[in-house]
């Protein structure tokens, strides 16, 4: 069992034995192929606990191997087990399904560092679950708001077959307006991407936008890179993240994609976390370290304010969202997900490493789409 | 769809097929000989990505870096050939599946021991990079070209070393009888590690050519290493012809599939249902194929025995 | 060494004191635990009677785990949504209720299974192990594509469905209704491996051509095995996603069906209580491992590399000293 007892400091300090009075139930994908994302929402969680030097909160981290049945297990032995408050950490929307509904229906807190899936912003939302991330649609939204102001006027888009998928290429058509030039479903996992090229170079579109997470979106990259087709690309940030920028190199370099956060924002906050998570780790903090240590800092605020025992005073003090945000102003809108600017960022090379820069604002203060069907 | 579309699509799948063969000669190979089932055979063109992934970081060479991946799987081969897969020749499949399946275990988390959770970068060369034009106007990456020309090339080698040297010719009696070549003389427990190396090496090869223009990443020969298995099946285990054949066959199949099953369905579906319904027929074609095939024929295309 | 019969005794003793000394302890998710490897067991003992009697190496076992999950999933989700399901001419309503959900999972696996071994039992050895993982392959990939049921993401039910007097969300419960369930699937293992049926399906695995000539059809006798594997089996997965409220394509993933199998090898091929000691060391490696290690699975893999290589017959070879069945 990984307890991260933060008592520990205080009682190096010599301090009398602090009991841990807050528990935070931490699970995300620290092995397998997924596991870079998981492991940066969890530094950033920490770093920002470390910072607040509180004694008396306990953070326990599990790896749910990117399983869902995992997930769920691992759910219940922290509710049933170890009894925590508050419940975050998850990457996956499905695993995310998997496990909110029944944590937030225990009348636990859930807080949500990375997935926000539709089915939970919507008919879904539960007053003990809020998104500090984003809703899955919104990057992409941006992306096909950014791609009508550039004036393109025809696009071909893919994504892979799966419900993440289908609604990135929603989310871009919600915003976009222009025509189609091809619209294609990859299979989950593809790893070579040549028909789909020769698709986009026999289509005429003007620009391309996709939606390929991890692995995929660096195949692609490459690969497009080297067919010599030369449309504009557009994405969300999750293909052009920290961690796997290095892994596309050149292939990268100024492509247009959206978030939410960047390391170059101007913010007191921001600037601090970016330096002192390099001091921390000795790597640049990606988006979900970002995510992460906004989940944090969101949590020791409302915590400042009132007891988690006091679940009224609790929602209120997590819904007044009254902390610095590393993406500068923060507010929930009344499905708890956030409304925030949303950025247009370019691909650019600083001395020997891979990194974005932003060029615009692609959405300025977004709420999602699905707001209007919640009733809490 | 021009014409043009189509033939470009036919190329990217017998690009796509031919590196499935190199998964698949090897994986068909060590059946033939040993009689084992390998479901480590991903691991190994894995280890070729790694390597060549490693080696082309530091010392920025891409032919240095193949050199690195065909080693590095070779000896990771001879390696669990002699300490593991040695003693499950005799034994039932069953504990052979179990066993490389603990392999695949050990290796993707110890890779991701060594190189840490984030893919590494590999490239191709400059000197490979870029389309070319082909007669009819067609732009092909010229790397794909290369890819397609180096399985075939290896194709080539590997029926000549089995069709016409002496090690050939011992690889060739140890698959009909093994008690017979043991009596004249010859050590087959070096002609077994042998084979398994020249297997690896074919994986890891594989692995790194492909690592170029995808993702190196733990877990990347999974997907593969399945693929392979339909491949060999289809195929006829132990049949190097039939790994050939059925490479093809898969490689084009899941190419056009992905291209003109959406198409089809569009012709009596709206398009959004249409792509969706074809794309999830398309990613089931290969195992359609498949089952078909075993159906008709229960030991695949040139099976001799099952 | 020790009798199996005395094995076979502990380890059933040993299910029912430990949930029950965590219910005294007050520690609900040891019961959770206990109950997981029930379910799996019960899962691997219905492989085991294709794998380990009828020597049918199934890689596609998962396909059945996965249609009882999502008999479970569609007939409460209709159920929960309060629409009906629309199966072509047929229209019925979904339901809450644990013992229609299991007899629409094994109806289900059993016919699907009958399909499946028609075609598949055309082939044998490696052919049938990669034609079965090919139909496995399928259903994962159209379930991964049917946004209907929730495609990749899944689908969650919010509340676990009900049995007739039992409040089946407290944990001590439902491990017990697992448990009865395991008990009968092993009950009706063992009359059947006893049975005249048994006995001719022992043979026809193998001599199949002394089984013919006593005019028994080898075939038939292996689809009928298949189809009570695969019909268990599907039992089993509607129970799991019961437990875990969920259910998603994962359990028609191929890396199950191989889980499923590394259950019965390690505890022992063919054995009555084989896949009971697997699931049971399986899920506390699991646990155990995995908290001591971000990188548990190294260890994992060299513990089911010895067990392969030094112990014949899994756990339960080793514990009698007898072998299993050669497969």
């Amino acid at each position: 069992m990984k307890k991260l007892l933060m008592a520990t400091a205080a009682l190096a300090l010599g301090a009398t034995t602090a009991l841990a009075e807050t528990k935070i139930g931490m699970i995300t994908t620290l092995s397998g192929g997924g596991a870079g994302l998981g492991i940066d929402v969890r530094d950033g969680f920490m770093l920002a606990i470390k910072q607040s030097g509180r004694d008396d909160i306990e953070v326990v981290i599990e790896d749910d191997q990117r399983k869902p049945d995992i997930a769920v297990q691992l759910a219940d032995k922290m509710v049933q087990s170890e009894r925590v408050d508050i419940l975050t950490g998850i990457i996956w929307s499905n695993l995310a399904m998997a496990v909110i509904p029944s944590v937030t229906a225990q009348g636990k807190f859930y807080l949500s560092p990375n997935a926000g899936p539709s089915a939970l912003a919507g008919q879904g939302c539960h007053q003990n679950y809020f998104n500090v991330a984003w809703q899955n649609d919104n990057l992409h939204e941006a992306a096909g708001a950014y791609a009508a102001e550039a004036g393109y006027k025809n696009s071909f888009i893919l994504a892979p077959n799966y419900p993440a998928g289908q609604d990135a290429l929603t989310g871009y058509k919600r915003m976009f307006g222009g025509e189609l030039a091809g619209e294609v479903y990859t299979q989950l996992g593809q790893t070579d991407y040549a028909a789909e090229i020769a698709q986009i170079r026999a289509s005429g579109a003007d620009s391309v936008f996709f939606f390929l997470p991890g692995g995929m979106g660096i195949s692609f990259l490459k690969q497009y890179a080297d067919s010599g087709v030369e449309l504009p690309v557009i994405g969300p940030a999750f293909s052009f993240d920290q961690g796997i920028l290095q892994a596309v190199g050149d292939a990268a370099l100024g492509v247009v994609n959206t978030s939410q956060w960047n390391k170059d924002i101007d913010n007191p906050t921001n600037n601090a976390f970016v330096e002192t998570f390099q001091t921390e780790y000795g790597r640049l903090p990606s988006l979900y370290a970002s995510q992460g240590f906004d989940t944090a800092n969101l949590i020791l605020s409302a915590l400042d304010k009132a007891e988690v025992s006091d679940a009224d005073a609790f929602r209120d003090a997590l819904r007044a969202a009254d902390f610095s945000s590393t993406r500068g102003a923060f507010k929930f809108g009344p499905n708890h997900h956030p409304i925030q600017t949303i950025y247009a960022r370019e691909v650019i090379k600083e001395g020997d490493v891979y990194t974005n820069k932003i060029i615009g604002v692609a959405l300025e203060d977004h709420a999602d789409a699905y707001a209007a069907d919640c009733k809490m | 769809m021009s014409a043009l579309l189509i033939i470009e699509q036919v190329l990217n799948g017998l690009q796509f097929g031919v590196m499935l063969f190199l998964m698949a000669a090897g994986l068909t190979l060590i059946f033939g000989v040993m009689g084992l089932i390998n479901l480590a055979h991903g691991s190994l063109y894995m280890i070729g990505a790694f390597a060549a992934a490693a080696v082309a970081g530091a010392t920025g060479s891409f032919i240095l870096a193949l050199g690195a991946a065909l080693a590095a799987a070779a000896i990771a081969g001879a390696l669990i050939e002699i300490t593991v897969i040695r003693r499950l020749y005799g034994k039932a499949h069953l504990d052979q599946v179990l066993a490389t399946f603990a392999l695949i275990l050990i290796f993707s988390e110890g890779t991701r021991w060594v190189f840490g959770s984030f893919p590494l970068f590999l490239d191709i060369p400059d000197y490979l990079s870029g389309p070319v034009t082909l007669p009819g106007g067609i732009q092909y990456p010229f790397y794909r070209l290369t890819l397609i020309a180096a399985g075939l090339l290896v194709g080539l080698g590997l029926w000549f070393l089995i069709e016409r040297t002496r090690v050939g010719i011992q690889i060739r009696a140890g698959e009909n009888d093994r008690e017979m070549i043991a009596a004249l003389g010859i050590d087959i427990t070096r002609l077994y590690t042998l084979v398994f190396a020249i297997g690896a090496a074919l994986a890891g090869l594989a692995g790194a050519l492909v690592g170029a223009i995808q993702s190196v990443q733990v877990g990347m020969g999974e997907p593969v290493l399945i693929l392979a298995f339909v491949v060999i099946v289809i195929g006829g285990i132990g049949s190097i012809k039939g790994a050939f054949i059925g490479a093809l066959l898969v490689g084009l199949t899941d190419t056009l599939g992905g291209i003109f099953l959406p198409e089809l369905f569009k012709l009596f579906m709206e398009p959004g249902a249409a792509t969706q319904t074809g794309s999830a027929l398309a990613s089931m074609a290969i195992y359609i194929l498949m089952s078909l095939v075993l159906i008709w024929r229960p030991t695949g295309l040139f099976g001799a025995r099952a | 060494m020790i009798p199996e019969r005395l094995v076979n005794a502990i380890l059933f003793a040993g299910l029912i004191a430990v949930p029950l000394c965590a219910l005294v302890a007050d520690e609900p998710f040891t019961i959770t635990l206990v109950t997981r490897a029930v379910i799996l067991a019960i899962a691997a003992v219905g492989l085991n009677i294709a794998l380990g009697i009828g020597g049918l190496v199934s890689l596609g076992h998962a396909v059945f785990f996965g249609l009882g999950g999502y008999a479970m999933g569609v007939l409460a989700f209709h159920a929960q949504t309060y629409t009906p399901l629309n199966l072509g001419p047929l229209t019925i309503a979904g339901t809450k209720s644990m013992p229609l959900i299991w007899l629409a999972a094994t109806a289900i696996s059993a016919f699907v299974a009958w399909i499946i071994g028609l075609l598949s039992l055309r082939t044998s050895g490696v052919y049938f192990i990669m034609i079965t993982l090919a139909f496995g392959q399928m259903f994962f990939y159209f379930a991964i594509s049917w946004s209907t049921y929730g495609g990749e993401d899944g689908l969650s039910i919010y509340v676990r469905n009900g049995f007739p007097g039992l409040n089946t969300l407290i944990p001590i419960q439902f491990f017990g209704l697992s448990f009865i369930i395991l008990s009968v699937v092993l009950f009706l293992n063992a009359r059947l491996q006893a049975s005249p049926f048994g006995l001719a399906l022992n043979a026809a695995r193998q001599v199949p051509a002394r089984v013919e000539t006593v005019g028994l059809n080898p075939m038939r006798l292996k689809l009928v095995a298949f189809v009570v594997s695969g019909a268990i089996t599907g039992l089993a997965g509607a129970l799991f996603a019961d437990l875990n409220r969920f259910v998603s394509p994962t359990m028609f993933s191929w890396q199950l069906s191989g889980e499923l199998i590394v259950l019965i090898i390690i505890g022992g091929v063919g054995r009555l209580f084989g896949p009971v000691i697997g699931a049971c060391l399986f899920v506390t490696l699991e646990h155990w491992l995995g908290g001591l290690t971000d990188f548990w699975h190294v260890f994992l893999g060299l513990i089911l590399l010895a067990i392969v290589l030094f112990a014949r017959g899994g756990i339960m070879g080793l514990l009698t000293g007898k072998e299993g069945t050669h497969v």
